[in-house]
């Protein structure tokens, strides 16, 4: 046995300082790093859902990604049930972190069957003896999902985005992981079916016990599967908080704006609410500005936030946010 | 939430576009099963091909190339003529028997015929000036740029697939170098490494005894070494194009994030993906490679002799093209059916299997 580095700890996940830099050509034989996730850093307990919010381009993808070794992360260090994930020992991690991908068009090949979609993770951790125990197994999981059992010998072109998504589920569960990261699982799905497939996400969760990091742009779909909330903005995390406690008490000026921008469903309350609108764009990745990423465009801006970047300080029970001002 | 249908109905306004609950009955479940039911599946293949049937001129070329398939196979068995034989009457040549027309025999012959009452099978195509059967030199030559063909696709199939693939796949610089190399083959110039291949063979090797080879004389081999180390490269062009493109879909990804090999990735998830694209190029490249043999024949660089090939038949009659001119007519008709049927089966297959033209 490989010696492995066992840590106790209360979390199923923990991630210390996670950072991704992508080279980018930016002039002949010369590259900039593209900073696309910037010493992350966030814990997520056994049976838990952490939302991670946040405009497109900030990261959030990439640290799904990352967490899973599609890319081979710059820096940062990741504890998995208290082991450490190196390049080395992912390989058997693997049984116990799967990934439900955004796009349900493009993230099941054309040219397999339903059950050989599902049953692959099966066949590469050789987790059955005979084909029968493959069929039995690839039967529960699309029951479980909501799928009919004669959907089994068709092909992924053949179904809705709702029913490919919970394809796309169905086979993230196959290995019954411990942790499952949800890239954006409903952006690409009429609202109705969002709603189902979010429901679905909650009942696998009460029943099986997985852990989600969930990320999303939605704030009102983050805020109703997770019990806590990140919030990310170019690279760097700003704010994390229960999810409840960020909806009402929002600290960090992003989120502010983040939170007034959501639509209200009731128009008179809607009239009365007064919308932050930031000023300027995002700055760009490859040349952030000093200090705090988001001082460009914030309304409280100070000479301080030029110089230095805030920590993630708690400002009680557990709600962190990196502002020097607020 | 279930919805309450036992409301009574509101009063209907004038102008209103409220519906009326009572107007309504609920769905039996059977009626909300049929909702689910889906157009019988069909795997891939299996909707290409019938898309494929229903192309007419695609369907001719499949049943003239299985002529052809057919004739070649068993003409040499059924005509009794060999394809080096110089025709002889009772055991001694007949000399008159030379550029006769199709279904023509020379007076001897006729004699022959009269003098045992029986018939002597017919030269279909007349005879060339060696007084040989056309028909069967024909047969033969097609047989020759046939096997050509089909062998040198197949050699450009294998390589380019494996080199594209690998290089498409790995990407990067390993990408970069591979497809450098790409270029400089690219660059040289075919014909002028045939003839030095074959000038160089000649003087340094004897493939006289192997046995397939050894008939078709070292031209071939030089061509085929060609093929081999030339041709290739469209097709991996094609396919590392075709694998970069696959690799960005997220069930590549899918597959990685659940510990897939690359190995299995690349035959599992990217090469079914691109597997219409290699089937039709390696059908487009069958002609191309038959076009190469028969003018390499024409200029003097094909088959050896007594060997026929299309291409240096046709050349042979070049020369009495004014006397005899179904001597040119035969095997160039032959060419023609052979590469124009093979580019229209791989044009209609590009079409049926593309799943953008999918209507």
């Amino acid at each position: 046995m490989a010696e492995v580095t066992k840590k106790n700890s209360d979390y199923l996940v923990e991630v210390h300082d996670l950072k991704e830099y992508f080279p980018v050509k930016t002039g002949f034989l010369q590259t900039t790093p593209l900073k696309a996730v910037d010493g992350v850093s966030f814990n997520i307990k056994a049976g838990e859902t952490l939302g991670l919010v946040g405009e497109s381009g900030c990261g959030k993808t990439t640290v799904g990604r990352t967490l899973l070794h599609l890319y081979k992360p710059t820096g940062g260090e990741f504890y998995f049930d208290g082991q450490l994930v190196t390049d080395k020992n992912i390989q058997p991690l693997r049984k116990q972190m799967q990934m439900v991908f955004q796009d349900p068009y493009s993230s099941l090949n054309p040219r397999m069957t339903v059950e050989d979609i599902i049953g692959e993770p099966l066949d590469i951790h050789h987790l059955y003896a005979s084909k029968g125990e493959r069929h039995d197994r690839v039967m529960e999981l699309m029951e479980l999902v909501g799928l009919n059992a004669e959907h089994a010998t068709r092909y992924a072109h053949e179904f809705s985005g709702g029913q490919r998504q919970r394809i796309g589920i169905a086979r993230a569960l196959a290995v019954n992981p411990k942790f499952i990261v949800c890239d954006e699982p409903v952006s690409a799905l009429d609202v109705s079916i969002q709603a189902q497939i979010i429901n679905m996400f909650e009942d696998i969760q009460d029943k099986l016990g997985v852990a989600y990091l969930f990320i999303a742009h939605d704030l009102l779909v983050v805020h109703h599967i997770s019990k806590r909330i990140a919030v990310m903005y170019l690279g760097k995390l700003v704010e994390i908080a229960d999810a409840d406690e960020l909806n009402a008490h929002p600290i960090h000026p992003y989120t502010l704006a983040l939170l007034s921008a959501v639509p209200i469903p009731d128009p008179k309350t809607a009239r009365n609410s007064s919308r932050i609108v930031l000023e300027g764009d995002v700055p760009s990745p490859l040349r952030m500005p000093s200090g705090c990423p988001f001082r460009t465009r914030c309304p409280y801006a100070t000479e301080q936030c030029a110089k230095e970047m805030p920590e993630l300080t708690d400002r009680g029970s557990g709600h962190m946010v990196a502002c020097w001002n607020k | 939430m279930a919805l309450n249908y036992d409301i009574p109905a509101p009063k209907k306004r004038k102008f209103s576009l409220q519906i009326d609950p009572s107007q309504f009955e609920k769905a039996t479940d059977e009626e909300k099963r049929q909702q689910d039911v889906m157009a019988n599946s069909t795997t891939f293949l299996k909707d290409g091909m019938r898309r494929l049937m229903k192309n007419p001129l695609a369907v001719m070329s499949m049943i003239i190339l299985v002529l052809v398939i057919l004739i070649m196979i068993f003409a040499p068995i059924v005509v009794p003529y060999g394809y080096d034989e110089i025709l002889t009457v009772e055991g001694t040549r007949d000399k008159a028997a030379a550029n006769m027309a199709p279904f023509q025999f020379s007076e001897r012959e006729q004699e022959f015929m009269e003098k045992y009452n029986t018939q002597l099978f017919p030269h279909i195509m007349g005879t060339d000036e060696l007084c040989r059967d056309y028909f069967i030199r024909v047969v033969y030559g097609t047989r020759v740029s046939f096997l050509v063909g089909v062998f040198a696709s197949l050699m450009v199939l294998i390589i380019g697939t494996i080199y594209g693939a690998i290089s498409g796949y790995l990407g990067g610089m390993t990408d970069l170098i591979m497809m450098r190399i790409v270029d400089i083959i690219y660059s040289l110039p075919d014909i002028l490494i045939i003839i030095l291949l074959a000038v160089v063979f000649k003087e340094t090797m004897d493939f006289s005894s192997v046995p397939v080879i050894g008939k078709l004389g070292t031209n071939m081999v030089a061509m085929f070494i060609v093929f081999g180390l030339l041709y290739w490269v469209g097709m991996a062009r094609l396919v590392r194009g075709e694998i970069l493109m696959i690799k960005q879909n997220e069930y590549v990804l899918a597959a990685k994030s659940m510990g897939a090999s690359s190995a299995r990735i690349i035959r599992n998830h990217i090469l079914p993906n691109c597997l219409s694209v290699i089937i039709i190029t390696t059908a487009q490249q069958i002609p191309s490679a038959i076009f190469t043999e028969s003018y390499l024949s024409f200029i003097g660089l094909g088959v050896a002799l007594p060997m026929p090939s299309l291409g240096s038949l046709a050349n042979a009659a070049r020369s009495g093209m004014q006397s005899y001119p179904w001597k040119l007519v035969f095997p160039a008709v032959a060419i023609v059916l052979i590469v124009l049927a093979f580019n229209l089966i791989g044009d209609a297959m590009r079409d049926a299997f593309d799943p953008k033209l999918k209507n």
